[in-house]
């Protein structure tokens, strides 16, 4: 029990420490970096409270996809520089009005937890009870594939969609790029492609006129 | 103290919460910030959605944090992708340059 808590105060400080740094530093590298950070650190928190599977894919969705394509596009888009910290700088009209919808926000969350204490105890799903004999990818895999297939398949499709989208929003025609024609080499025939010539003697032929 | 609980975790995610929030309210930078924020945001729900499950023995909350997990990585793309077309039109992305709806 003490292991666990010196655990969770470990990775859970390390988390609000990186979180602070994302929406803090003036480098915006240095943002990708901590979120990085977050994302291991709220990943190793997953796999210390038994959600190993979860744990796993978001070190894998998350540091693996997400972050290193935030990455990329901070990279291409050269816009890391930062001249003023976010403090000061201009005036800006909505930060103490975004201060203290942030802060009403995060004090209804700690009513909520604070309440939940006076519940008196937890009730538990009769149907999908979590099986202490069998591991927790097992588990998922038993769920996912029979009970919640259309969600799967539905997060499959959202996946297709968000490809489509990336590409069609991203993709440009540029000028002066040779492509290949399907069209044209398909619809060549013999008569427009093949011309029979006489060649005069000791002439020779002139073919690329 | 020693003693974790739910309540810890539902706290840790709390927080995780209320700072995205306010990185999206304090950013002075570029709109990449603000995804960044939205991403914390999710990961604050699926710090909930983990705990609740862990603790009321139900395997349901990790499944959908899977689907939301799938929803943050397509929303991370598309993001991106409109990012990068606004840079190659405007040539700037900082939050003070994008007024284009006058909002």
């Amino acid at each position: 029990m003490l292991t666990h808590a010196i655990f969770f105060y470990f990775f859970s400080l390390i988390t609000i420490f990186s979180t602070l740094m994302v929406i803090t530093s003036r480098n915006t590298i240095h943002s990708v970096f901590f979120l990085i950070l977050d994302f291991i650190s709220v990943g190793c928190l997953f796999i210390m409270v038994g959600a190993e599977f979860l744990g796993m894919i978001i070190l894998i969705v998350y540091v693996g996809a997400v972050a290193v394509l935030f990455l990329f596009v901070v990279m291409m888009l050269n816009v890391s520089e930062q001249k003023q910290s976010w403090f000061i700088g201009k005036k800006s009209t909505h930060i103490p009005s975004g201060l203290i919808v942030s802060i009403l926000i995060f004090l209804e969350l700690l009513v909520v937890i604070s309440g939940w204490k006076y519940k008196s105890n937890i009730v538990t799903s009769s149907i999908l009870v979590i099986d202490e004999n069998i591991s927790n990818t097992h588990a998922i895999g038993r769920v996912l594939y029979t009970d919640y297939i259309l969600y799967f398949q539905i997060s499959g499709i959202i996946l297709l969609l968000s490809m489509i989208g990336a590409i069609l929003l991203t993709y440009r025609k540029r000028e002066g790029v040779k492509k290949q024609s399907y069209i044209t080499q398909i619809s060549r025939e013999p008569s427009t492609s093949i011309e029979l010539k006489k060649v005069e003697f000791n002439k020779g032929v002139k073919i690329d006129d | 103290m020693i003693d974790i609980g739910l309540g810890h975790y539902l706290t840790l995610g709390a927080i995780v919460f209320f700072l995205g929030v306010v990185g999206i309210f304090l950013n002075r930078k570029n709109v990449i910030v603000i995804l960044m924020s939205v991403e914390l945001i999710l990961l604050a729900v699926n710090i909930n959605l983990i705990s609740f499950s862990i603790f009321t023995q139900d395997i349901v909350g990790q499944i959908f944090t899977m689907i939301i997990l799938t929803v943050a990585a397509a929303e991370a793309a598309i993001g991106l992708a409109i990012i990068v077309i606004f840079y190659r039109q405007k040539g700037s992305i900082r939050v003070e340059d994008i007024h284009g709806m006058k909002g």
